[in-house]
């Protein structure tokens, strides 16, 4: 056997190895996303919500609760102003959050939201939240955080109780660090 | 022609492109890791021997499950079976090497670089890796500890040295076999290794792709991983087990292979259902990509996943029934005899088929929401993985080392370690079910009192079966050095397969000119 037979196999081995690599890399990262948004199941909220006229169904009240909690070290108060809330579905509703930088340097959070149960994540529209950006905080400041929400009227019958949560991360770093690749 | 070795022992060990050479240098060197990661377990086991923390700090014993981990599957397991296959695929197909020679040094002389720098991080700043051997983010992204990126290095080594052996075992397999070799009529070794191989190309690069993606997310600001930069640490469990469970099978197939190459010999009856074996071999591999999240039932899947990984879970059972049925019917009605390899294999069949059904209670979704971490995971994955890989790796070396160095280890030796093994392997990994299903979560370095009992039991165990890989070793180098010479050349009677038509011991190159196979 001379080695140029082998030369199929080993193209076709190593090609087949360096698409699994970008496979695993760009296709299933994206993938699982999709996956989750096309069946809510990450609990994961989508973006700003266009406001449509939704017709408000008098008779149901769904009871939304807010919890929050600090990732790791964050060293931040975060809490939700009201901590439940009920509301007929097609209603619009504005709550508030209260942040306070209890340090002694300026920093930036970012709080990511989710929704329990996961068949609920689809029909919890936020027309304006304060985590579609992050939340610069100097050292010492507080600020009120609003979020602005519809629960849509074809939510699941089964679902009664909606529970928003939010933890808020220190991206300091993170954006500080963007920053100055962006100089 | 028929030129030895090299004299010097540099160039004949460093530049080798013996497939002998190199098959007996994957072989010592996954012994090395076996002892290493062995002695890792000692610590651990020797820790908890009592509740309460005794030698080591909780740190330093996380560091110790992880390498020990990392270790036996990528260190002792697995280059244990390239070194079969390096020795084996050759002489079982009639080639008088393997296709990439070249290739085939430098796949085995990077894992020795990989295992140096991921050893080596236990005496860095910060310790070794300790986020456990499946490196869940974020333990191993936010809160690992600096030297994660020497992990990282020594992954991808460790990856691509798995890569390119594959590649050359795919090459020799379908390239070189002997004139009238078709694939139905190969060893079962030499078939299980074929799909192991297409396993590790297609799989291996799925593991680079999870380290590389920790390694952005560490060092390059990326957020696969991290929830504050919208990424998602649930998604590097998909990408870990889409890797680890293939792997699982990686592991166990060619061990598969080993045993249906010895337990006809020594019942003297051909294999009962050779063409069924293949098939559910192929079938196993398939089913081992779509189980994955079996792993992964308490993360919170919506009921329909949990359901469909349940059942495809289930499912895997039927291919690997059907293996353990033809080993039987094959030993059935046999003349049987029971050298130290058959009873490896016999232990092989009755303590990997108890790890199969511990595995069938884990595939129950609800039931597993109890049993995951807790030591009844551990308990099961060591009796499909030490009482199925290591088992029929050490079958493997007393069947075959007669062959391969013409001289016959001490057969009482072997069955004094076979029964030490044997037993310490139930003392130790018995009761850990219990534990498992009493509570015991895994990977705490201290436990309630309730569970003292069954973990000293567990570490006396352990210790014995450590003492026995020892014996094992000495006998293994009394053999080589001073076993007596084998009388017949084919050493068993019951043998059957090209690498037995062969001089005992076999000359450096064999089948130079191919056999011709009827
Ligand atoms: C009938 C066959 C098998 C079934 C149904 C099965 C099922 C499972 C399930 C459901 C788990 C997850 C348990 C948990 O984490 O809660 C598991 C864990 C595991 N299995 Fe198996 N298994 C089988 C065979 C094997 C084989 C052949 C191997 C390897 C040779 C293996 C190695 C492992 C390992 C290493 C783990 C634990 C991984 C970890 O979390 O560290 N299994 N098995
Ligand atoms: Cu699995």
């Amino acid at each position: 056997m001379n080695g140029a037979s082998h030369k199929p196999v080993i193209i076709k081995s190593i090609f087949a190895a360096i698409v699994m690599f970008l496979f695993a890399i760009f296709v299933l990262p994206p993938l699982y996303d999709l996956f989750c948004e096309i069946t809510g199941i990450g609990g994961k909220t989508s973006g700003p919500y266009q406001a449509e006229r939704l017709t408000v169904d008098e008779t149901r009240l769904v009871e939304v609760q807010f919890v929050v909690a600090n990732n790791a070290t964050m060293p931040w108060e975060f809490y939700p102003v009201k901590e439940k809330v009920f509301i007929h579905p097609g209603e619009p509703k504005e709550i508030s959050y209260y942040a306070k930088n209890l340090t002694g340097k300026d920093m930036i959070g970012q709080a990511i939201p989710n929704i329990l149960p996961n068949n609920a994540a689809d029909y919890f529209h936020k027309t304006e939240c304060f985590c579609f950006n992050n939340q610069p905080l100097s050292a010492g400041d507080d600020a009120e955080l609003m979020v602005r929400f519809i629960i849509d009227p074809d939510l699941p019958k089964s679902v009664n109780t909606v529970t928003l949560s939010y933890t808020i991360f220190d991206i300091t770093d993170r954006v500080t660090d963007l920053q100055m690749t962006q100089l | 022609m028929a030129h030895g070795p090299s004299e010097n022992f540099f160039t004949r060990w460093f530049f080798s492109t013996n497939h002998k050479d190199i098959g007996t240098l994957y072989l010592w060197f996954s012994f090395a890791m076996f002892l290493l990661g062995g002695a890792f377990a000692m610590i651990i086991r020797a820790e908890l021997f009592q509740p309460g923390m005794q030698l080591i700090k909780p740190e330093f014993f996380n560091q110790m499950t992880t390498m020990h981990g990392l270790v036996m599957v990528f260190g002792a397991i697995m280059p244990a079976f390239v070194g079969l296959a390096n020795w084996l695929i050759p002489m079982m197909i009639g080639a008088p090497d393997m296709a990439l020679p070249r290739m085939n040094n430098l796949s085995f002389w990077i894992l020795p670089f990989a295992f140096t720098i991921l050893v080596a991080t236990l005496f860095m700043e910060g310790g070794g890796p300790n986020f456990g051997w499946t490196f869940y983010a974020p333990l191993s992204t936010t809160y690992a500890p600096d030297t994660v990126n020497y992990f990282i290095f020594g992954v991808h080594l460790m990856g691509a040295s798995s890569i390119m052996g594959s590649i050359n075992i795919i090459a020799t397999v379908m390239n070189m076999r002997a004139p009238g070799m078709t694939y139905m009529k190969m060893p079962l070794f030499v078939w299980t290794w074929l799909i192991t191989a297409f396993l590790l190309v297609a799989v291996m690069p799925v593991l680079a792709g999870a380290v590389t993606m920790m390694l952005m997310d560490i060092n390059f600001g990326t957020s696969f991983f991290d929830a504050a930069g919208g990424g998602d640490p649930v998604l590097f469990q998909h990408v870990f087990w889409f890797f680890g469970h293939p792997e699982v099978y990686i592991i166990i197939l060619p061990a598969f292979g080993v045993v249906s190459q010895i337990i006809p010999t020594f019942s003297r009856k051909p294999l009962f259902g050779y063409s069924s074996m293949v098939y559910a071999t192929a079938a196993i591999a398939f089913l081992s990509f779509i189980v994955w999240a079996h792993h992964m039932f308490t993360v919170g899947m919506p009921i329909a996943g949990e359901l469909y990984f349940m059942y495809a879970t289930m499912l895997i059972a039927v291919p690997t029934g059907v293996k353990v049925f033809n080993w039987i019917t094959t030993m059935y009605k046999g003349a049987l005899t029971f050298e130290t390899p058959m009873l490896f294999c016999i232990a092989f069949v009755i303590l990997f088929t108890f790890g199969g059904f511990t595995g069938m209670m884990l595939s129950i979704a609800a039931a597993d929401t109890q049993y995951h971490d807790t030591y009844f995971v551990v308990a099961h994955f060591h009796y499909v993985m030490v009482a199925g890989a290591v088992f029929s790796g050490t079958a493997a070396i007393y069947y075959w080392l007669p062959k391969w160095c013409g001289r016959m280890y001490d057969e009482t030796m072997g069955k004094v370690q076979f029964w030490l093994a044997f037993i310490a392997f139930n003392i130790t990994f018995m009761p850990q079910h219990f534990l498992g299903l009493a509570g015991m979560p895994r990977r705490y370095s201290d436990y309630g009192l309730q569970f003292a009992d069954w973990n000293m039991v567990s570490s006396i165990g352990a210790f014995m079966y450590g003492g026995a890989q020892l014996l094992f070793l000495f006998n293994v180098i009394r053999t080589i050095g001073w076993g007596k010479p084998v009388e017949d050349p084919k050493v068993w009677e019951g043998a059957d397969g090209l690498e037995w038509t062969l001089p005992t011991p076999p000359p450096f190159h064999t089948f130079s000119t191919p056999p011709v196979v009827k």
